[in-house]
């Protein structure tokens, strides 16, 4: 019996100082990255535009991170400035417009059939979104293209466009609707005439 | 000193644990497809073997063997290698981030390298000391990444060569291993150990 319980407790005591070994070196040799760059790094809407200076989103937020400026990102605009300005706690200010004006998000569109196949708009893109080879079609992932502009400059033929894209749920609205729609009901009467030719002519 | 070269001359060529004794099977055919994996698995393994062989061996002497447990050598020894290797890893991805991204991600799979638990219950059986126990392990270390890398580089070449379709792939790997593991037979009777 008690060489089962010598068994036992050995085992459980090498183990007990194989926990707390393991667990002093979580602590001691805990790897830390700066949290405060990454919180910031997922502000940014990781165009890699390079609009603001900085050869990046990171290196931008490592700048802002030593405590650079936060209005360098006209990608992002008020609403990035605006949630940078709340999470390090100082005083949100305009776009510098010396880096760009704020446009809505866009995507590239490469106009197809006019593409020579010539490669310098895949060796511009910074997040590697155009597809192609030498001498063919090239196109542009949409899903990945962060609209930064890039690859618009050195095109020789001009065949690239700069799309607005949907804002996704959040900045979702309803079509406008058309003017001649907007009738208050109790002239309904009055003016269905009217209505009906011009929803003809629309 | 002659005894301390004589085990290295029989881990490394005439006992190799791979070819010979057959240990450490699943990292010799799992990580030989490119020689710069293979290089990185042999200095981890080379890193762990040597210090799990120690640990081991100081785990035994000291509290199986006072103690009268020595048939808990298996559970205790596995606990010991996956400790050694777990803080290994800590401590290198803490002090040198440079040699975690080489070792990083092999260290934890040594862990189950059947070689380490090889050389730990060797190092008892053959009753060997302290400073026996780290040159067996350390020799069959360097075993164990000498066959890695001649494979490895046997295997980048076999890759461009004209296989017959029936032997593409593994089956060709094996059929290498096979006839390595033939030519390391010739060192048999170099050292009688």
């Amino acid at each position: 019996m008690s060489v089962i319980v010598t068994a036992i407790l050995a085992l459980l005591g090498l183990a007990t100082i194989f926990g707390a070994l393991l667990g002093f070196a979580a602590i001691r040799f805990r790897v830390e990255g700066n949290p405060i760059v990454d919180e910031i790094d997922s502000l940014l809407p990781q165009t890699q535009c390079g609009q603001c200076g900085h050869p990046g989103c990171r290196p931008y937020a490592e700048s802002i991170a030593a405590g650079g400026d936060i209005n360098k990102c006209p990608p992002g605009g008020e609403a990035t400035i605006q949630a940078l300005a709340e999470l390090l706690d100082v005083e949100a200010t305009p776009l510098d417009s010396e880096h760009g004006e704020e446009i809505p998000t866009q995507v590239a569109v490469i106009r197809e059939d006019e593409c020579i196949g010539c490669t310098k708009c895949i060796q511009a893109c910074p997040i590697d979104a155009i597809l192609g080879s030498a001498k063919h079609m090239h196109t542009v992932i949409a899903s990945e293209c962060t609209g930064c502009d890039l690859c618009v400059e050195p095109c020789p033929v001009d065949c690239i466009d700069m799309v607005p894209v949907d804002q996704g749920l959040s900045g979702w609205h309803w079509h406008a609707p058309k003017d001649q729609n907007i009738i208050a009901t109790d002239k309904l009467g009055l003016v269905a005439g009217m209505v009906v030719e011009e929803g003809n002519l629309s | 000193m002659s005894e301390y070269l004589l085990i290295l001359v029989s881990t490394i060529l005439v006992n190799n644990f791979v070819l010979v004794q057959f240990l450490g099977l699943c990292p010799f055919m799992g990580v030989s497809n490119k020689l710069e994996t293979a290089m990185g698995m042999s200095l981890a393994t080379t890193f762990v073997l040597t210090l799990s062989s120690v640990c081991s061996y100081l785990a035994f002497e000291y509290l199986l063997q006072p103690l009268g447990l020595e048939y808990l050598q298996t559970i205790t020894f596995i606990l010991v290698i996956a400790v050694v290797v777990q803080f290994t890893e800590m401590v290198v991805r803490k002090t040198s981030p440079m040699l975690y991204r080489v070792l990083g991600i092999f260290l934890p799979l040594i862990t189950t390298n059947c070689a380490v638990l090889g050389v730990a219950l060797l190092n008892i059986k053959k009753q060997n000391g302290f400073v026996e126990s780290i040159l067996y392990g350390f020799g069959a270390a360097i075993g164990f990444s000498l066959v890695l890398v001649l494979f490895s580089a046997m295997r980048e070449r076999i890759a461009f060569s004209d296989v017959p379709k029936a032997f593409q792939g593994s089956a060709i790997g094996m059929i290498t291993a096979g006839l390595m593991s033939l030519a390391f037979m010739g060192f048999t009777g170099l050292v009688n150990i």
